[in-house]
């Protein structure tokens, strides 16, 4: 009988769980620092190589990823209960895939521009390690909502790092911001663009100074 | 129970049709958009060559287009070409210039855009497209010379991956403005081509030589060898279009 008491308190306590709950904001804020995918965890390194030589595909790479995880999450979320262990992971990688798949379809009726820009990257969120990180370790194992705010934050997370990466490597070496000329417009107009920059090395650079500077702000050091 | 083999196949099996349904209903519903993207990226390339497009909106590059430019195909030996072998008609902007690249110089097809003078009707510029090798993967280029077939009007390059900042540099306006007024034949009228040089900022440029692309060297020399290879596909045409226009000249 207590138990019986006891399940219902606890019914009654996730029920009454706030949308966005101390615990929920964790999920979401967790991934933007303290367990970024890219700086902490160091997943989906290959696309933020790729993709961020200028800012603008990578805005719309960023996009692209939270509109994948979001809605792969949410799905196998909702049938994780029904999917068969055996294999899942093939379930995960179809679910995955169809996603990609539409984006791509959509930015090719919509934004030719970039669909010739961003090409095989799109098709290669299917290979990000970050989505199906998410997918297996956490949104097969919990509900749909948190599994959203989870892709939702990792998602971010992976977003605001390769935009800024982008927006280094664009100032750097093209001298320019969202195909903007800065240095001209300030009136520097023989600024030296660095070429270092648009090769893949610069990113490598960047991302690495971001995790300098991230780690000595929390202290975190790899255990 | 969840684990039987029946309950695994029978998921993936169900899981398959969803999906592939609703991979295939998105892609009829678009696909008249993404032909529409498609054609219209082709034609802003074509036309690239003779008008700075860069400023048009997709309606208007479709509009110059439909008035202005006028198109045939024509096989090796300078016949005009209309019907496949299977009897389909040709479209000249349909033509995949890169399948054709890999046949032999014999058994391609050549489109040729000709961009006509609303009054008068004349050809102002024949444009030819080209298609090559650079560094990392394939360039192509729509080279555009004035009705004397011997000047560049405009040159519109294109690439896949070519290196950002260094190679790719071919798709800016900077590079393909060096080729403007460029001559393609010399004063006696022996076929030159044109070349792009090693190196940047070089000196005593002539007529038929345009400035490099420092860092991109290989880039350079694909350009050169794609240009130098169709304008000689093309020769047939364009002697025969020089020597009716000698005939017209001194019959006047």
């Amino acid at each position: 009988m207590s138990t019986e008491v006891l399940d219902k308190e606890i019914k009654k306590n996730k029920v009454s769980e706030p949308l966005l709950s101390k615990r929920r904001k964790k999920i979401i804020s967790d991934p933007f620092n303290d367990d970024n995918p890219i700086t902490i965890q160091v997943l989906g390194i290959c696309s933020a190589l790729a993709v961020t030589i200028k800012m603008e595909p990578t805005i719309i790479m960023a996009i692209s990823v939270v509109f994948v995880m979001i809605f792969s999450s949410l799905i196998t979320s909702v049938i994780r209960n029904y999917i068969p262990t055996r294999v899942r992971i093939i379930v995960q990688m179809a679910i995955i895939a169809s996603l990609v798949t539409l984006v791509s379809e959509f930015l090719r009726a919509f934004n030719y521009e970039m669909f010739k820009t961003l090409g095989a990257f799109v098709g290669l969120i299917i290979t990000n390690c970050i989505v199906m990180g998410r997918l297996e370790a956490y949104a097969m194992g919990n509900k749909p909502y948190d599994s959203v705010l989870d892709a939702f934050g990792n998602a971010i997370g992976y977003g605001w790092i390769i935009i800024t990466v982008a927006f280094f490597r664009e100032l750097l070496g093209s001298g320019s911001v969202l195909g903007f000329k800065v240095f001209e417009f300030i009136g520097w107009e023989n600024f030296p663009t660095n070429g270092l920059m648009v090769d893949s090395v610069g990113a490598f650079i960047i991302i690495g100074l971001i995790i300098w500077v991230q780690r000595s702000i929390s202290g975190y050091v790899e255990n | 129970m969840q684990q039987s083999n029946l309950y695994i196949i029978t998921f993936t099996v169900l899981m398959t049709i969803f999906f592939g349904t609703l991979l295939s209903l998105t892609r009829m519903t678009l696909e008249p958009r993404q032909k529409k993207q498609e054609e219209i990226d082709t034609k802003k390339k074509i036309l690239g060559a003779v008008v700075n497009v860069s400023e048009y909106d997709p309606e208007k590059i479709l509009s110059i287009y439909n008035e202005r430019m006028q198109s045939m195909v024509l096989n090796y030996d300078n016949e005009v070409v209309e019907i496949d072998s299977k009897g389909n008609k040709i479209i000249a902007e349909n033509i995949n210039i890169q399948k054709n690249y890999k046949l032999d110089p014999e058994e391609r097809m050549y489109p040729i855009f000709m961009y006509k003078n609303i009054e008068s009707g004349d050809t102002e510029a024949y444009i030819f497209p080209m298609f090559g090798n650079g560094l990392w993967d394939w360039i192509s280029a729509y080279v555009a010379l004035e009705k004397d077939l011997n000047t560049v009007m405009g040159i519109s390059f294109d690439h896949k991956i070519e290196t950002p900042g260094l190679g790719a540099r071919i798709a800016s306006n900077e590079i393909q403005d060096r080729y403007k007024k460029k001559k393609i034949f010399d004063d006696t009228g022996n076929f030159i081509s044109i070349t792009m040089l090693k190196g940047e900022n070089n000196k005593g440029i002539n007529v038929h030589q345009v400035d490099g692309m420092s860092g991109a060297t290989i880039t350079g020399n694909g350009v050169n060898k794609m240009i130098f290879h169709y304008l000689e596909c093309y020769s047939s045409f364009i002697e025969e279009k020089k020597l009716d226009q000698a005939i017209k000249i001194s019959k006047n």
